[in-house]
């Protein structure tokens, strides 16, 4: 939503390399625009160069090439500290030795605040967090969630445009987590702030952010907002990492603009949207999302290509059944049905016919 | 609810479950006391016991009144602050006592002991030994001339011996048990007749610890041995008596013919006088100093070496300080906190530094300036201190190359060992693994996204380190200060071989005491009262930064 | 111990057949082990070459283990006592030591002339070892002295090499560092001498409380200049480093830096202070360790073999008999008895240690020297 309100960048990676040792880049040639009140996450798996993306830019290390901007001004030579950006650590980092209030108003009282302006500041963050009562104890003699919030509030508290958080939630239980999740959007946008938030859990970014840049080996594989993202992602590292993903490998037979026949490996053909194959005889993965598989052929296009399948597994999974079947001497293939009266519960062994729309069908990189 | 509170809780087998849970609490601490029992017997023998006993030797002071028994008795009526000198009552009961213990080779110990409370006591012992032969044969002579049988050992066995006189053997055989210290236990073939014990009181004794030491110690038979010469001196003094006099003309059990024959020549025998004597043997016995310095010191047990270790004496008048050219331990004490607290600093100064290194870099790098860290613990420590002996000494390493470099003069090079300086750089060496170990433990406990966390807040480099990481690192410093401390105080290698003069520890001392003046009652109250200082020292800071505070890792 | 001995005697006994082939004596009666305490060092290494090796060469049965204890064995035959455990067989120590041990009732008394060896010519071993013999539980071995060594190449030009023990207290003539031993022995008497006592009359002087001070106060004006030791490697390393101009030691350790390692040192015999060491049995040894004990001692302290340990160390015999026997050094060749102490060339002013005196004063006048140092 935000990301379209303003097209001056505000956070800049130009062609950014970063090495450690000299010889491998852990990122690769990096470019990222970032408009002001914008909530970025950076996904990936571990070593895909997200963390270390956030660590240059919140200045903690410096890039090896390249130029990142902050509002406009390189920020390169600039130290952490007089970076302005606030901060949020994967396990919170808040000092053990002082209590809330004085983690609170550590940022003030390093900018020089005067005490009753930091009094003021301390207890609007605490009261932000819904915290008020805390500001006396010690960090240790908080739950994870109110340590999580109070690390939170101290990375807000003196007020920087841009917020870095990294994996922020990863030490909490998945309910509190998904309640921190809501909170922590709700109150970035609430306060305008732009914010640059690092997971590897793809429902956390998926959830939460305005967009999502997907990191793999040191490069954003995609960046894109999450409905984009997880509809159509742009090859096959991001189809596979983002949700669940159904794969089908095969060589292309023939493209007729936004359609092409795809030749299984084991002689079946079936249609596709052509992403990221330019021409016959190529190899290419083929992806579909598990929900977008039809096995009710009457729900399906006449014209479609349907595929014979074998029931494996069968699962039931309340909201949903969840069902493992072989397809094309592919043994994962798995589908997903919502869980509604008149739905047919298939049973392991049993045959059937499954399909699917041809834009639902992806022919990706191989 | 309510109701089931006020029963006692009912365990599956029946027992109240309180019961239960003791029952089963216990065998876990039988268990565990099961597998630490090695430990602590371990612990019991070779560090307990140890302390105790060395508690117990600072204040036991039992060789004076085991050695000299009947002589401190006696001594308990003498007033020292009268000119006078002790009576001779006591001159007589000192040279019984001090016969036995020469025969027993304890008197001059008796002196050595005596000798660190006043000097010279040592050689009025040690010679006064070597007279007691001479003053006992001044009666023997005579007394064999008057009695031909006197001369003959068997005789005085059958007229000493008889019945009724178990009572004195035992008591005399418990002083020389606590003379000797061994049980003097056994069958001696000898019991004094109680009717000469009556008559003839001091021979009688004097005989019963003759025939007791040459039974148990010498393994030879009463019998067939000559008395001792104090035994004459005994039947000399109990002649003296006109009672006892009186007695023998009306005896006639064994030996009464010889013992007729020394009253009737009563006078041929010379005046005993024990006080003139002891004189003649040592003209130190006729001081009343002597004799103050005996009854001061004659109790079981003596604050004594404890006032000797905080430069106080124990004298007739009661505790006082000791003249000022022989006051030392205080100074040393102050010195060896002193310089203890110093070495601490620096360790902290210098150790700090290569902890954080250590803690802050990556493993390889760490794991190699690791090892440089512990390399000085590999090598012996009484060959490091003497390669900072060739490197501090005035013609040394370190010397040389400020004098190259012309930082310092070659006539004015620097003194940098033999006095204070020198231990410390030594032992700011020795022990800075000390230091460095439990600060490098508690510092890689300290996540770096504090520090990073502090830097984004705003903080500068200075600010982050010294408000958030500095805090953290205290339970480190807490740590290595009291190992380094307390390791400091009670070393006496190093400052005794760099230490020179002025840069000696208290531990010295004890060293010297323990293997050179051999005074072990002050060198253990010197070790006592440096144990209590740790241990005061120890409470301080549990009360100040608290015990838990500390951390030697994780 | 009777039970012990009951017990050990079909032991030693089954030991001595083992080794009775090539045994000269029929040592039934006789340990096979010693526990011999020295010093270690040169002057061990002088004890193992003159006496125990030719000593084992003779009893192929016999083993020596020596253990360098003796500069505490005053302390460990002590403790060894309280544990009631000797270990140790035979004792080399100080004669100061040993009247402490023979005080202490911890080393045994010997009749001098049953335990020990005659002089070749007949004479009993009390008349040869003479004045030596200074405790009845002393067996004498060698006289040796601490005496005074300097840089010959530090005198200043121009000026005569020091031949004065007061040379010491001379900062005018023979400017730099001096190191003395951290002990009041020999410096309180070196001190009162240069202040002008007469020989005779130290011991009594330094009887006195004024004498003390008087001591003392002649010390402070060298004070500043003093290194002291407490090993005695300590000064000839110290002069060899040129940290020290001059220093005391024993009269042994200087020949070794002077004679065998050719430094530029040299040495005053003035005033060199006699001392003792010998042996010392521990009282209350088992039977058979005290036979084995006196049958070494007998041959290691006989006229010759006294004589061939001077070949080894530069230290004077402590039989009148050996003298003339001195010979040559063992390694250099030279004749050995000009650097003996006891030489009449080099003992033309000495003190012998008063050990009487010391044994009486030495608590008191330590505190006041040890009192004095910390100032």
């Amino acid at each position: 939503m935000a990301a379209d309100s303003s097209n001056d960048a505000f956070v800049e990676f130009e062609r950014v390399q970063k090495s450690y040792d000299g010889e491998t880049l852990v990122v690769k040639d990096l470019n990222l625009t970032m408009p002001k009140g914008e909530f970025l996450t950076m996904l990936g798996p571990s070593g895909s160069g997200k963390t270390t993306c956030l660590m240059m830019l919140a200045g903690f290390e410096t890039a090896t090439h390249g130029d990142i901007r902050l509002g406009g001004k390189s920020i390169n030579g600039i130290p952490p500290h007089k970076r302005g950006i606030g901060m949020v650590f994967q396990n919170y980092a808040l000092f053990p030795h002082m209590t809330i209030a004085e983690n609170l108003a550590f940022p003030l009282e390093v900018r020089k605040m005067s005490k009753a302006e930091r009094e003021e500041k301390v207890k609007r963050a605490l009261d932000m967090v819904e915290m008020g009562d805390f500001g006396g104890r010690r960090p240790a003699q908080l739950s994870g969630g109110q340590q999580q919030r109070i690390a939170l509030a101290r990375a807000l508290v003196f007020e920087p445009e841009l917020v870095l958080m990294d994996e922020p939630l990863g030490a909490l239980d998945k309910q509190l987590r998904e309640k921190m999740q809501f909170e922590i959007t709700h109150l970035a946008h609430r306060l305008g702030i732009t914010t640059v938030y690092v997971t590897h859990d793809q429902t956390e970014a998926l959830t939460m952010s305005d967009r999502v840049a997907v990191f793999d080996d040191g490069r954003i594989q995609q960046l894109a907002s999450p409905d984009q993202l997880y509809e159509s992602p742009e090859n096959s590292f991001v189809a596979q990492f983002i949700g669940e993903n159904n794969t089908l490998e095969g060589v292309v037979e023939q493209i007729k603009g936004n359609k092409c026949v795809v030749k299984l490996d084991d002689g079946e053909v079936l249609d596709a949207v052509p992403v990221n194959v330019s021409k016959v005889g190529e190899r290419t993965r083929v992806s579909i999302r598990p929900e977008r598989v039809e096995y009710n052929t009457d729900r399906l296009d006449p014209d479609a290509h349907t595929l014979s399948a074998e029931v494996l597994e069968f699962i039931y999974m309340g909201d949903i059944f969840r069902t493992r079947l072989r397809v094309a001497g592919n043994e994962d293939f798995v589908i997903k049905t919502r869980n509604a009266p008149d739905q047919v519960r298939l049973k392991p062994g049993q045959k059937i016919k499954i399909g699917w729309m041809a834009e639902d069908c992806r022919a990706l990189d191989a | 609810m309510s109701d089931t509170t006020q029963e006692p809780m009912i365990a599956a087998d029946g027992r109240p479950l309180k019961q239960s849970l003791a029952r089963a609490l216990r065998r876990q601490k039988l268990r565990a006391l099961a597998l630490i029992a090695p430990l602590l017997l371990f612990v019991m023998v070779t560090f307990i016991i140890p302390i105790l006993s060395m508690l117990f030797r600072s204040v036991e002071n039992q060789i004076v009144s085991n050695t000299l028994p009947h002589t401190v008795v006696a001594l308990q009526e003498w007033d020292s602050a009268q000119s006078e000198l002790p009576d001779e009552e006591v001159f007589r009961h000192l040279y019984f006592d001090l016969f036995k213990a020469a025969e027993a080779k304890e008197h001059s110990r008796l002196g050595t002991r005596l000798n660190y409370e006043k000097t010279g006591l040592s050689s009025v012992f040690r010679t006064t030994g070597r007279r007691l032969d001479d003053m006992g044969e001044v009666f023997q002579d005579p007394l064999e001339d008057i009695n031909e049988n006197f001369k003959n050992g068997a005789f005085w066995y059958e007229m000493l011996s008889g019945e009724g006189g178990e009572e004195l053997l035992e008591s005399r055989r418990t002083l020389w048990a606590r003379l000797t210290g061994d049980s003097m236990a056994g069958d001696i073939g000898f019991v004094p007749s109680s009717q000469m014990a009556d008559m003839l009181p001091w021979t009688t004794r004097a005989y019963t610890d003759f025939a007791i030491w040459t039974v148990v110690e010498e393994e030879d038979v009463v019998a067939e041995e000559d008395p001792w010469e104090a035994v004459y001196a005994g039947l000399a003094y109990d002649l003296q008596s006109e009672e006892t006099r009186a007695n023998i003309a009306s005896y006639g059990g064994p030996g009464a013919e010889a013992l007729k024959d020394a009253v009737a020549n009563f006078d041929k025998l010379p005046k005993v006088d024990f006080k003139a004597a002891f004189a003649e043997a040592k003209e130190d016995w006729v001081t009343t100093d002597l004799w103050a310095t005996v009854q001061v010191f004659s109790a079981d047990y003596t604050p004594g070496y404890f006032l000797n270790a905080v430069d106080l004496e124990l004298t007739p008048e009661g505790v006082q300080a000791k003249p000022e050219n022989q006051q030392i331990y205080m100074q040393l004490f102050m010195r060896t906190l002193w310089m203890a607290l110093v070495i601490t600093g620096s360790c902290i100064v210098l150790g700090y530094p290569v902890a954080w290194l250590l803690a802050n870099l990556p493993m390889r790098t760490a794991n190699t300036l690791m090892i440089l860290v512990l390399l000085p613990f590999w090598t012996s420590l009484l060959v490091r201190t003497s390669a900072w002996k060739v490197l501090l000494q005035q013609q040394g390493v370190i010397n040389d190359i400020l004098v190259w470099l012309g930082f310092v003069d070659d006539a004015n090079r620097l003194i940098l060992m033999n006095n204070a300086t020198g231990t410390i750089i030594a032992m700011t060496h020795i022990l800075l693994p000390f230091m460095i170990l439990p600060l490098y433990s508690v510092m890689k406990t300290i996540p770096p996204s504090y520090l990073r966390a502090a830097k984004s807040l705003g903080a500068t480099n200075w600010t982050a380190f010294w408000r958030v990481y500095f805090p953290q690192s205290v339970p480190g410093i807490g740590a290595g200060s009291i190992l380094v401390f307390i390791l400091a105080i009670g070393y006496y290698i190093t400052p005794e071989i760099v230490g020179g003069t002025d840069g000696i520890f208290i531990s010295n001392r004890i060293a010297y005491h323990i293997s050179s003046s051999l005074n072990w009652g002050l060198a253990a109250a010197l070790g006592s009262i440096l144990l209590v200082v740790v241990l005061v020292l120890y409470w301080a800071y549990d009360k100040i930064v608290g015990i838990d505070n500390v951390k030697l890792g994780g | 111990m009777k039970l012990i001995s009951k017990l050990m005697k079909p032991i030693a006994a089954a030991t001595a057949i083992a080794s009775l082939s090539g045994a000269a004596l029929a040592d039934d009666h006789m340990a096979s082990n010693m526990t011999i305490v020295s010093w270690g060092g040169a002057y061990q290494d002088s004890q193992i070459k003159a006496y125990a090796e030719p000593y084992m060469e003779m009893n192929p049965g016999v083993s020596v283990t020596w253990d360098e204890s003796s500069a505490e064995a005053v302390a460990k035959l002590r403790a060894m006592n309280e544990a009631g455990n000797i270990t140790w067989d035979l004792v080399d120590v100080v004669a100061a030591d040993a009247l402490r041990l023979c005080d202490e009732g911890l080393a045994m008394e010997v009749d001098h002339d049953e335990l020990l060896a005659a002089a070749p010519d007949g004479t009993p071993a009390s008349d040869d070892f003479g004045d030596l013999i200074v405790s009845d539980c002393f067996i004498p071995q060698i006289v040796y002295s601490t005496t005074v060594g300097y840089r010959t190449d530090l005198v200043p030009e121009g000026t005569a090499a020091p031949s004065d023990i007061c040379a010491l207290f001379d900062l005018e003539t023979y400017p730099g560092k001096r190191s003395l031993e951290k002990r009041p022995i020999n410096t309180m008497e070196w001190a009162l001498l240069c202040d002008g006592v007469a020989k005779e009359d130290v011991y009594d002087v330094l009887a006195t409380e004024e004498g003390q001070e008087r001591a003392l106060a002649k010390l402070d004006t060298i004070r500043d200049e003093v290194i002291w030791w407490s090993a005695g490697a300590d000064t000839p390393q110290l002069l060899a480093d040129g940290e020290v101009f001059m220093g005391s030691t024993y009269n042994g350790r200087l020949f070794s830096a002077i004679v065998e390692q050719d430094q530029p040192i040299g040495m005053l015999w003035d005033a060199q202070v006699f001392d003792l060491d010998g042996w010392i049995i521990p009282a209350d040894l088992p039977e058979e360790r005290l036979a084995r004990v006196k049958d070494f001692v007998k041959f290691a302290t006989d006229t010759q073999r006294l004589a061939d340990q001077a070949k080894y160390i530069s230290y004077g015999p402590a039989r009148e008999s050996s003298a003339p026997l001195v010979g040559k050094h063992a390694e250099l060749g030279i004749d050995m008895a000009p650097h003996m102490p006891t030489d009449p060339n080099n003992a033309k002013n000495t003190f012998l240690y008063n050990y009487e005196f010391w044994a009486d004063y030495r608590d008191d006048i330590d505190a006041k020297f040890q009192a004095w140092l910390a100032q």
